[in-house]
């Protein structure tokens, strides 16, 4: 069983939820930027949490079922059909062999998760099968392209016969990056930043630059400065870091981020707002707001506590009476 | 030497920082704690990272903020001073590294494109590049920038170097390289900025491999020069 690459998108890559653990060898966790998406897509297919699937970045691949199998998508909404019939998001699909399953451009936002029932099966590399782009490191550590060739994992029970009756609101689960403002906890050196630079990151309009990737978003705007240079030495990272580089153009980390960084950490975006992050693009304008520490962290338990409740109960849903 | 200071690093993490100091007797302090931190195998702390003066203590925001604490932070950083206290946290000095590596550099020619200009920009003549690079026991301070990149201290503060103005694109896996007051050696080929003086035939990164770095934070590295009048006379034919 396997799939079939006709076409592979503009940034297609497989991603699970990473490689936690090894960054003290200098591996980064990576996996999917959106975690969630990914979980509930597997959820709907009927895969374990940690099954592979892949991660579409605002053009989707093309890809051909060698066998019949079934796909849930979600994320940001894009253009999906199958042999040519849309389907919708966040649903599971029945896919017979030899259907064609093309993802389109992407129509708000930038990236959506597909899951394929069984499961993408490379082998593991590190305990997974997650593409780390910028460290070229996993069982296929580059983008997906027409020709290759994705073996998928026997799947837990039969495809449906047909559509679910039911899909999944997306509302608690999608939102763009733009519009309102995205939440940060100061960081480390937010009290070094100049009078001007603290009322510029929360005044002011920052815009996502093109140089931007999976490892992190490059952020155009006012110039942020500290009150005077400041030296640090390299320490270990998470995703969400918001550092300033001398030229005064933030770098907002995401899921693929180095291991360690040595630049000033002026804020951290909150946990619970990573997710919209993933769905920004370059030219996407961002704008900033505080945050608490304790505010940030409740609302960081409740989005993982409602997730693991929306898992089980699809899950409870699948089985069959 | 004093306790670290503790930093939120978003609601997840706790970066204990000792210094903003690349220091060989700091960084034996981190390895020290990082290894008490370990074995204490604190529930929901799932990921520790030690760099150059700080130690990185991921943690399950969900395990240590209940129970009516509200700050998970500080409940953490309690239960480390307690149990870096109880564990003799306070290294004075760096022991002696558990292991020693040695590793094979064939320097200059094509393998070390950069040893003859940066002989010359330091003044010295490139065979005393050589043995002042080969001469310290060096220490695996941490690893980052890649897999398997290990920061090495101990350079001679006389072969300093600066980075180039202009990255490369590709560095070749193995290249022992000097940027600034650090050298290391690149694991696989990436793009890199450090001045190149020679090329090992190790693998630095086996994934297949447990761990899958060869220098560990903590370990010793002896780089040894392979045929130096070889490279000498292979340049002379240039």
């Amino acid at each position: 069983m396997s799939l079939e690459m006709l076409a592979g998108g503009l940034a297609t890559s497989v991603q699970d939820l990473g490689r936690p653990g090894w960054q003290a060898q200098g591996v980064g966790a990576a996996g999917a930027l959106d975690a969630d998406c990914l979980r509930l897509a597997n959820a709907l297919v009927g895969n374990a949490a940690e099954a592979a699937g892949l991660e579409i970045t605002l053009r989707g691949p093309c890809l051909r079922f060698t066998r019949a199998g079934a796909f849930a998508l979600c994320g940001a909404p894009f253009e999906l059909t199958l042999d040519g019939v849309p389907c919708d998001p966040w649903r599971c699909h029945p896919a017979h062999a030899g259907q064609v399953l093309a993802v389109g451009r992407a129509l708000r936002g930038a990236r959506a998760w597909l899951a394929l029932a069984g499961g993408i099966d490379l082998p593991p590399l590190l305990h997974s099968r997650s593409s780390d782009l910028n460290s070229a490191l996993g069982p296929l550590p580059r983008t997906l392209r027409a020709g290759d060739t994705l073996p998928l994992g026997t799947a837990a029970r039969l495809p449906p016969a047909s559509p679910a009756r039911w899909s999944l609101d997306p509302a608690p689960w999608f939102a763009e990056a733009g519009g309102v403002p995205l939440r940060l906890l100061p960081g480390a050196h937010y009290a070094r930043l100049s009078q001007h630079a603290r009322a510029a990151l929360y005044g002011s309009v920052f815009t996502v630059a093109a140089q931007s990737s999976r490892a992190g978003l490059r952020l155009d705007g006012t110039q942020l400065d500290l009150v005077q240079p400041l030296e640090c030495v390299s320490s270990g990272c998470v995703p969400g870091v918001l550092q300033l580089p001398p030229g005064g153009q933030p770098i907002l980390l995401l899921a693929e981020h180095p291991v360690s960084g040595g630049y000033p950490r002026i804020a951290q975006a909150a946990a619970v707002d990573l997710p919209r992050l993933a769905q920004a693009v370059p030219g996407t304008a961002l704008r900033f707001a505080a945050v608490d520490m304790d505010t940030a962290t409740r609302l960081l338990l409740a989005r993982r506590t409602a997730r693991t409740q929306l898992e089980a109960r699809i899950r409870a849903r699948l089985e069959p009476t | 030497m004093e306790y670290p200071q503790a930093q939120p690093l978003g609601e997840e993490a706790l970066l204990l920082q000792w210094d903003e100091r690349v220091d060989a007797r700091l960084n034996a302090a981190v390895h020290a704690a990082a290894t008490i931190v370990r074995s204490a195998a604190l529930p929901g702390v799932h990921e520790l990272v030690p760099a150059y003066a700080s130690l990185l203590v991921r943690f399950d925001a969900s395990i240590w903020s209940t129970g009516g604490r509200r700050d998970a932070h500080a409940a953490l950083h309690a239960k480390l001073i307690e149990i870096l206290a109880a564990g003799g946290g306070k290294v004075e000095v760096a022991p002696p590294p558990a292991r020693v590596h040695e590793i094979a550099v064939r320097y200059g020619g094509e393998d070390g494109p950069d040893l003859a200009g940066l002989a010359s920009t330091l003044g010295l003549d490139e065979a005393e590049v050589i043995t002042r690079h080969t001469a310290p026991l060096y220490r695996v301070a941490m690893l980052g920038f890649a897999p398997g990149f290990a920061y090495l201290l101990g350079l001679d503060p006389r072969l300093a170097a600066p980075r180039r103005p202009r990255p490369r694109t590709r560095v070749p896996a193995g290249s022992v390289a000097i940027g600034g007051l650090q050298t290391g050696i690149y694991p696989a080929a990436l793009p890199g900025g450090w001045q190149l003086v020679g090329r090992t035939a190790r693998v630095l990164f086996d994934a297949a491999r447990q761990p899958p770095a060869l220098l560990q934070p903590g370990d010793g590295v002896r780089l040894v020069a392979l045929f130096p009048h070889a490279a000498a006379s292979g340049r002379a034919s240039v």
